[in-house]
């Protein structure tokens, strides 16, 4: 019974946030302007770590943990790092 | 689903929920990200996923190993305070920088740099 | 004791955020996560990072829990906005220029981070020449509103614990 319940959530949510997933990368993929793409990319990685946390859940194995941390992390440091460049100005806008 | 059978209906209840809600809020967030109509509109949409979003899906890990294993596993409050940090940071950046090149090419419709008079 | 560990609460934090990330609290663990709370400590002496003084935990630990309320009204505006048919209603998001009496650069940071926290507001800029700072609303209703959310709310309560 609870292995049912817990798998019909599991499979929602996984759905779910692969359509999250979808919709960030038409952010991604539109822009229009790099600030877009940036914000699209840090909301990317923040549902990616969310969904490598349910895979955790689903697969009962706490290995998952360490790289849903890991994947928040670099998405810190990533987009950190390009919204400074960003702010310097050195990319030229198209 | 390994292990999901030893889960007891009453833990099982309360993670489905919060898996859910968290997966939902996170959904609503990119689909802001989509919708919403201009940059500093958009900045908003994803701190839906980094607040209430990942943190009912990391609440729900936390339960779901604490009833399995029976020991309280408490490592998800790590990513908790680590998002809780690193998002406001990231946005606060972001929309600095939005800023600036906003007012550096001449963009109308943002307010002008601060004029540094005394009150 | 500020002599020998510099930094004590950012020291124990370390300490406790290495315990978690190993999962277990046996002596070894210990040991090794004092070892690293207190090469971190001293790093953060060695930057010159300004000491904080956190008065108060009372009411440090009151605003916690006004900003977790907060952060759980707001998330449901902003979903309710998100998902609002697009000519549902006229909905306005802007600027909003606030003035602060807060000098303290813990009580700013902590102001900035609840702030954009809470979904439907993001801080953007501060100027500390005339100590205004800048921050964008996704529903601007009223800003005289908001200017007075923040000063009542945040301002006064943050000045309390960090000034």
């Amino acid at each position: 019974m609870s292995a049912a319940i817990l798998g019909a959530a599991v499979f929602a949510a996984q759905v779910m946030l692969a359509a999250a997933m979808g919709c960030a990368a038409l952010r991604l993929a539109w822009g229009p302007r790099a600030q877009d793409r940036v914000l699209a990319l840090d909301t990317l990685y923040v549902n990616a770590a969310m969904l490598l946390l349910v895979f955790g859940i689903r697969s009962g194995s706490t290995h998952y943990f360490e790289a849903a941390l890991i994947i928040a992390l670099l998405g810190f440091v990533a987009t950190a790092a390009l919204a400074k460049f960003l702010m310097r100005g050195e990319v030229i806008e198209q | 689903m390994s292990g999901a059978e030893d889960l007891p209906l009453w833990a099982a209840l309360p993670v489905a929920a919060l898996l859910i809600a968290g997966a939902a809020l996170g959904l609503i967030g990119s689909i802001g990200l989509v919708r919403l109509r201009d940059f500093y509109e958009r900045v908003h949409a994803p701190t839906l996923a980094t607040t209430l979003g990942i943190g009912f899906i990391l609440l729900a890990s936390m339960l779901h190993f604490s009833v399995l294993q029976s020991r309280p596993v408490l490592h998800e409050l790590l990513i908790t305070a680590f998002v809780v940090i690193t998002t406001p940071v990231t946005l606060m950046v972001l929309a600095r920088a939005a800023l600036t090149r906003d007012r550096r090419e001449g963009e109308p419709n943002v307010p002008p740099a601060g004029t540094g008079r005394q009150p | 004791m500020t002599r020998l560990l510099p930094y004590p609460v950012a020291a124990a934090a370390m300490l406790l955020a290495w315990l978690l990330l190993i999962g277990s609290a046996g002596p070894g663990a210990v040991l090794l996560g004092l070892l690293f709370a207190a090469g971190g400590a001293w790093l953060l002496a060695v930057l010159g990072v300004p000491p904080g003084r956190l008065r108060r935990v009372a009411a440090a630990s009151r605003l916690l829990g006004i900003v977790l309320v907060e952060v759980f009204r707001s998330n449901n505006a902003v979903a309710r906005i998100i998902l609002a048919r697009r000519d549902a209603r006229e909905r306005r998001s802007g600027f909003v220029r606030v003035r602060l009496e807060m000098r303290s650069q813990y009580g700013l940071a902590a102001l900035a981070c609840i702030l954009t926290a809470t979904p439907g507001t993001v801080w953007v800029d501060y100027d500390a020449r005339d100590g205004t700072m800048l921050l964008h609303v996704l529903d601007l209703i009223d800003e005289e509103e908001w200017v007075r959310i923040i000063k009542d709310r945040w301002e006064r309560r943050l000045m309390e614990i960090f000034e």
